[in-house]
């Protein structure tokens, strides 16, 4: 068989450091303070406590599948089941710790979308560069380059710094540049969370066209409807394994099963404490009860759930929000709810450890799935956690007063609000 | 990583050397695509960016033609002091901006490594061209120095580009050991430009080795931009030059040696890169 990618055994560890703050970078200073006391009690004599510095996380665990060429596949799994690290590893920005992968042709991410944009150059110059950097070569950014500007629709900009930009210019050229490339295989992670609904379309088009030039598409999503609309097949990953390779739509109804109300506890623990560092705002845990229970495997729906989050407030901000988005498994945003909706103004925050808590109503929520994604931002400034929140992904079940001999599966609305009716028979 | 037969790419656990240098020439158009934006960037305003580039080695020129020259009345062999300075600014400059820009180019383009694949050596090395481009504005802000002292080099000349290069080497091979530091401990930024300002005083900048007592002259010249420095001022001044050519020959051994452990360590930092930053 003609294969695109082969992936073979492939895994991938990180190391995760308990002390010195976290996975990344450590400090040159505490490194040396710590060598100074290991030494200092060694002199004294006393006894040096084995150093506990790291443990090992296996992102990837022994992945092995093969995508033909002209193949669009789907990969889905929850957050910290290894997509990201498996695409890190296909456009070879890390590498593996143990297997391989074998590529044919040339490897393009819609990831990278602008990047290596560079404020200060005008948008003629972030062109090349840009196309450069994804690995076109002069000629063919030349060759391109009408097509890329009409594309983009900034003909009259082309000579202005790229800071001067509107943000859907930007990001209208940096695409324009990604689109424009042709890869034998292209990567898309996750590009239909940013941007308006019109570039989000222009995304799925674009990835259409290239599936149907017999080019190879891999999807990386947590939108189901797009994973669908897409793909043929797809591969669901969980906790660092391969546990499923079948026909999309298969393969999603797997994954939503598996789901349960709220994943492991400890995964949802994890994707905390591997959230990048922020300078003002430190996500410390969430919390999902229902009447003073943590939840169990099913959000009750005759019962409140009560959401509390808790973090720390590192440097004095305005505007800071923390709040909720709960969506339904085709990403559609049904509700959306702020911390400080009850208060006026925009107030500022100081520094300090803060709980926020919330209740979603008894008798609302309905039996389909659903997601919360916990959030935060500086009004106008950015977000504080990444771009799609934190993912809890719940399962709900009827419990309330519901007429019980109809089955769950019959229930079609996104809420199930019991409502008051009442009905009389006419004389 | 490696090329296999028909254009596959073959990534496997800890990935083949061998093929990195033909990777690197694979990749050389964008070699030249991140120096010219270096250049573009520095150089966007095009009145401040070489108001710049001259501003610092003339302050310095001022400040160590004062102290050195009319305060401690250093020798200066005949030359007029401002030259004397000015001559090893130029190659100081060349060595400390390649240092500096070397030492933070990874962490100054994190956004650029975490997302997209290409030899990561690129990107110190770019910083290469943008030095240059510097030195040859302030190389010119010299020549018009040296018509107005009414100083003309001889064929001394000629070696003036040994000299430099050695300069960029010793440069180099700092800023890659310096460059995969940074990415490991986020507080070694603080550090280098203390190092550089070290550097700048004990090396001949503001003064001329001949004050370096005889003696010492083999250890001093260890230091391979005293050597340069020297050198350097032969070659445009004609001046004699006080080398010890044991001491200067070591250094660049020295250099030699700590480029091959750069590239080494740098090879090995940048295969675990996008995982730290």
């Amino acid at each position: 068989m003609s294969y695109a990618i082969k992936v073979e055994n492939l895994s991938k560890k990180y190391l995760i450091r308990h002390q010195g703050g976290g996975a990344g970078q450590a400090a040159l200073r505490d490194v040396l303070t710590e060598g100074a006391r290991r030494l200092g009690k060694r002199l004294l004599g006393q006894k040096v406590a084995a150093a506990q510095y790291s443990e090992e996380f296996w992102a990837l665990k022994d992945v092995s599948f093969q995508v033909g060429q002209g193949e669009r596949i789907g990969i889905i799994g929850r957050n910290g089941a290894g997509k990201s690290s498996l695409l890190k590893i296909l456009s070879r920005i890390t590498e593996p710790s143990a297997g391989g992968v074998r590529l044919r042709g040339r490897v393009a991410s819609l990831l990278e979308v602008g990047t290596g944009f560079h404020p200060e150059l005008t948008g003629r110059e972030n062109i090349f560069l840009n196309g450069a950097i994804m690995g076109m070569s002069r000629a063919e950014i030349r060759r391109k380059f009408d097509e890329i500007v009409a594309f983009a629709e900034v003909e009259r900009f082309l000579d202005t710094p790229v800071k001067r930009y509107s943000s859907g210019m930007y990001v209208r050229l940096a695409f324009a540049v990604a689109a424009h490339l042709e890869p034998e295989i292209l990567v898309v992670d996750e590009v239909l969370a940013v941007g308006d609904a019109a570039f989000q379309k222009k995304c799925l088009g674009k990835m259409q066209d290239v599936g149907r030039e017999g080019r190879t598409v891999l999807f990386v999503s947590h939108n189901m409807r797009a994973i669908r609309q897409l793909c043929d097949r797809a591969i669901l990953l969980s906790g660092g394994e391969l546990i499923a390779d079948g026909a999309a739509p298969q393969v999603i109804e797997r994954y939503l099963r598996d789901t349960s109300a709220t994943g492991e506890q400890g995964s949802l623990e994890r994707v905390i404490a591997s959230l990048p560092e922020d300078p003002d705002f430190k996500l410390e845990s969430i919390g999902l009860s229902q009447g003073a229970q943590p939840l169990g495997a099913v959000v009750e729906n005759d019962k409140p759930l009560e959401i509390e989050i808790r973090y720390r407030v590192l440097r004095r901000c305005t505007g800071l929000r923390v709040y909720f988005d709960l969506c339904d498994s085709d990403e559609t945003l049904l509700l959306r709810s702020f911390h400080d909706e009850a208060g006026e103004g925009i107030p500022s925050v100081e520094p300090g450890d803060y709980t926020s808590r919330a209740v979603i109503p008894a008798n609302l929520l309905g039996p389909v799935p659903y997601e919360l994604r916990i959030r935060a931002t500086i009004f106008n400034v950015r977000s504080c956690l990444p771009i799609s929140g934190v993912r809890i992904p719940l399962t709900v079940a009827l419990t309330g007063k519901y007429n019980q001999a109809y089955l769950e599966d019959t229930f079609r609305a996104k809420f199930a609000l019991p409502l008051h009716w009442e009905t009389v028979r006419r004389p | 990583m490696e090329r296999g037969s028909d254009n596959e790419i073959v990534i496997q656990a800890g990935g083949s050397v061998a093929n990195y240098w033909r990777d690197l020439w694979h990749y050389r158009e964008l070699f030249v695509f991140l120096a010219w934006r270096d250049v573009l960037v520095r150089y966007k305003q095009t009145a401040i960016g070489i108001l710049w580039c001259v501003l610092k080695p003339v302050t310095t020129m001022v400040v160590f033609t004062v102290i050195f020259g009319r305060l401690a009345s250093l020798p200066s062999n005949g030359v007029p002091y401002p030259v004397l300075v000015f001559s090893a600014m130029l190659p100081w400059q060349l060595f400390a901006g390649t240092l500096t820009d070397c030492s933070s180019s990874l962490v100054d383009n994190a956004n650029l490594l975490t997302k997209v694949y290409f030899p990561r050596l690129l990107v110190p090395a770019a910083t290469l061209v943008v030095n240059l481009v510097d030195f040859a504005v302030a190389g010119a802000i010299f020549a018009g120095f040296m018509v107005w002292y009414g100083v003309a080099p001889g064929l001394n000349l000629l070696l003036l580009p040994a000299f430099l290069l050695l300069a960029l080497l010793t440069a180099v091979a700092a800023g890659l050991w310096f460059a995969a530091l940074n990415v490991r401990y986020r507080d070694f930024r603080f550090l280098v430009p203390l190092l550089v300002q070290f550097g700048l005083f004990v090396s001949p900048v503001g003064f001329s080795s001949a004050v370096v007592p005889e003696s010492w002259r083999f250890f001093y010249f260890l230091n391979p931009m005293a050597g340069v420095i020297e050198g350097v001022r032969w070659a445009i001044l004609g001046e004699a030059p006080r080398l010890s050519i044991p001491g200067f020959t070591l250094s660049i051994f020295l250099v030699l040696a700590l480029l091959v452990g750069g590239v080494v360590s740098f090879r090995r930092m940048e295969r675990s890169f996008a995982d730290v930053v």
